[in-house]
């Protein structure tokens, strides 16, 4: 049975579930639970932005703090992962990945390859990502391209609560290092959720609203400021096909592909900076596969190809939105060879 | 809070568990020798860093261990350690060939040889890469109640990166049942350990996570052997990570190729006076355990092994163009 909960609640109840499933899944991060070794409640924050609230009074063993030490603990979760455990590790933010990456890329991503095989990493890595709460440079950047470029790892950018929900229960059931990538504006966002478990599979685009006219791919929250424009594009008779990926690695090109075929212009929607991005990757995708297709050049809307700033104005300038989406859409129907 | 171990011999060990000792010491010398060797031939592809000379520290702590409940990371000079584990020897001149019969089929190579069956979680090229996933198989072995350790043998390069440290904070933190095995031969790479290690001894470092540091002769097993089963002994009741630094030397260069012109001539004093195997055989012998003859006949066992491995590593496949792209997620 479907209610309405936010992709904070998705998430908690992924975790939940999964948890009471199965025991070998645990939870490890900063302030996970929250409050170990202080006088107050034992987890008095469940996460910094509350996604891991209530766990450990269920699972009390099975929910851990650690210290400031994201190389110790995420590679403590690769660890566990190669002796029979489904790890959960939270790195907080995204930007973060900067002090443990080798623990991910070197470690996590290359053992069932390196070992020829006989290695599974079950360990999914939760990162919050994305601009928009004014965090400025360091806790604000939109880094999945940077982990999609990696052979190994699995990349999972849920736009909703629930895909976050289905596809975090994939995540942890998964036998390969997964990056789960949780826009940090979004958990509040609502939207019905079954309250059964679920799974999303792995490289399976939503298509989300259907359209003849231009394809428009979105990932993670970019996905509802294209259903936005989408919105506002029919109004003057456009109709858009807007495709969520849902994960980055595995790439559900296909789907892609096909919307090209039909619709014969593209639109790529990006938080991240442009270059070596999902943008520039998907587009490079369709002109090789679905060149005969293209009507129009492809447009990217992405962020500018600079550090996130901290003024409202400019952060708010850098975060593309539904009226870039519309320019584009309109510059790409416009096209006149 | 800083001790030094002395050698105490043959305690405790009876007669089969000294000639496993020094078979495996003596199978990882003559692997490393026929390795240096094969190497000048050109006929072994990319970097291979020699072990020689440090077997008493692979031997003697992880004669300790179990090959189900208890694991251990290692570094890119790892074949000592894997041996030492239970890896086996003829799979692992395979993987240095680049064959299919290899460890990891060809894939890894000698920096990343693995047997996870055996708790060995890889030879690991990136110095300092193993400390925090040790964390995690420790973790792992405490959330499970088995009693397995986690062992981190890193060298003394390896002590200075933030991933060894950070590590040892998390394992006195989490109460792991962890053993850090630092692994000072005097160098990391060319830069000499006595310059690169702030504060003098690495065992030193163990007061500032609150747990004990040791001290201990790399060219003595039995010293060796003595401490980790102190450490392996706390690890599994309960009593937290220690961290063991084993001060020996490394007969050959960081890699094969190096002209090590930045040593000296310690290396011909250390076989001549030093040696592991030597003073194994002396201490066995003296005391009347073992006779020269057993110890003969496992040499002689090891060069056999040794020989075949080469042989049957060279006669072996090649990968072909679809071992490319098997054993990980491919998209796109």
């Amino acid at each position: 049975m479907a209610r309405t909960i936010s992709y904070r609640e998705a998430l908690n109840e992924a975790l939940m579930q999964e948890m009471e499933r199965d025991a070998s899944v645990i939870v490890m991060g900063e302030d996970n639970a929250g409050g170990a070794g202080a006088p107050g409640e034992p987890d008095a924050w469940g996460g910094v932005l509350g996604v891991t609230k209530g766990l450990y009074g269920k699972f009390p063993g099975r929910v851990l703090d650690t210290p400031i030490s994201e190389s110790a603990f995420v590679g403590a979760a690769v660890g566990a992962a190669t002796r029979g455990f489904r790890p959960v590790a939270e790195l907080m933010f995204i930007d973060f990945m900067g002090v443990c990456f080798d623990q991910i890329f070197n470690q996590a991503a290359k053992f069932r390859y390196m070992f020829g095989g006989k290695a599974v990493t079950p360990v999914v890595i939760r990162a919050m990502y994305g601009a928009g709460l004014r965090a400025a440079a360091q806790h604000s950047q939109a880094l999945y391209p940077l982990f999609t470029n990696i052979p190994g790892l699995k990349v999972v950018i849920p736009s909703s609560p629930y895909e976050a929900k289905g596809l975090m229960i994939q995540s942890i059931r998964d036998d390969d290092p997964v990056i789960f990538c949780e826009h940090k504006a979004m958990y509040d966002t609502t939207g019905e959720v079954p309250a059964e478990s679920y799974t999303i599979p792995f490289g399976e685009a939503n298509v989300v609203r259907e359209g003849d006219d231009v394809t428009i791919v979105a990932f993670g929250r970019m996905v509802s400021v294209a259903a936005q424009a989408a919105d506002e594009l029919a109004k003057s008779g456009v109709g858009c096909e807007v495709i969520d990926p849902r994960t980055t690695s595995p790439l559900d090109a296909d789907t892609i592909i096909e919307s090209v075929a039909n619709t014969g212009r593209l639109v790529v929607v990006d938080e991240s900076t442009p270059r070596c991005s999902m943008a520039s990757d998907v587009s490079s995708l369709v002109a090789k596969e679905a060149f005969g297709s293209l009507r129009a050049p492809i447009e990217m809307v992405t962020a500018p190809h600079t550090p996130v700033p901290f003024s409202p104005v400019l952060e708010d300038l850098y975060v593309p939105d539904a009226q870039r989406v519309v320019n584009a859409v309109k510059t790409v129907t416009g096209w006149e060879r | 809070m800083t001790e030094t171990f002395t050698s105490r011999p043959a305690a405790g060990l009876d007669d089969k568990s000294l000639l496993r000792a020094y078979r495996t010491m003596r199978t990882i010398r003559d692997f490393e020798e026929r390795l240096h060797d094969e190497f000048a031939t050109g006929e072994i592809p990319g970097f291979v860093h020699l072990y020689a000379g440090e077997e008493a520290s692979a031997t003697g702590v992880c004669s300790n261990l179990d090959d189900d409940r208890d694991s251990i990371s290692s570094t890119h000079r790892g074949h000592g350690h894997c041996i030492a584990k239970g890896v086996d020897v003829k799979e692992m001149m395979a993987e240095i060939y680049g064959r299919t019969t290899g460890s990891c089929h060809g894939k890894g190579g000698s920096m990343h040889i693995a047997d996870l069956s055996k708790g060995m979680l890889g030879a690991n090229g990136i110095v300092g890469g193993g400390p925090p996933l040790i964390c995690g198989t420790a973790l792992a072995a405490k959330l499970r109640g088995d009693g397995g350790v986690g062992v981190a043998f890193f060298g003394d390069g390896g002590s200075n990166q933030g991933t060894t440290l950070e590590s040892l904070n998390l394992a006195s933190v989490w109460n792991l049942p962890a053993v850090f095995v630092a692994e000072n031969n005097g160098y990391a790479e060319a830069t000499s350990a006595a310059w690169s290690v702030g504060g003098g001894d690495i065992a030193n470092r163990a007061a500032a996570f609150g747990m004990p540091g040791v001290i201990v002769d790399g060219f003595d097993f039995f010293a060796v052997h003595e401490a980790a089963a102190q450490a392996v002994e706390r690890a599994r009741n309960g009593g937290g990570p220690t961290l063991i630094e084993v001060k020996l030397t490394r007969y050959y260069g960081h890699f094969e190729g190096d002209q090590q012109t930045y040593r000296s001539t310690e290396v011909a004093e250390a076989r001549e006076k030093l040696d592991c195997l030597k003073r194994f055989r002396r201490t066995v012998t003296g005391s009347g355990q073992l006779t020269d003859g057993q110890l003969d006949q496992v040499d002689a066992e090891v060069a056999r092994l040794i020989d075949e491995a080469v042989e049957e590593a060279k006669a072996a496949p090649q990968p072909t163009r679809a071992d490319l792209d098997t054993d990980v997620y491919i998209s796109y």
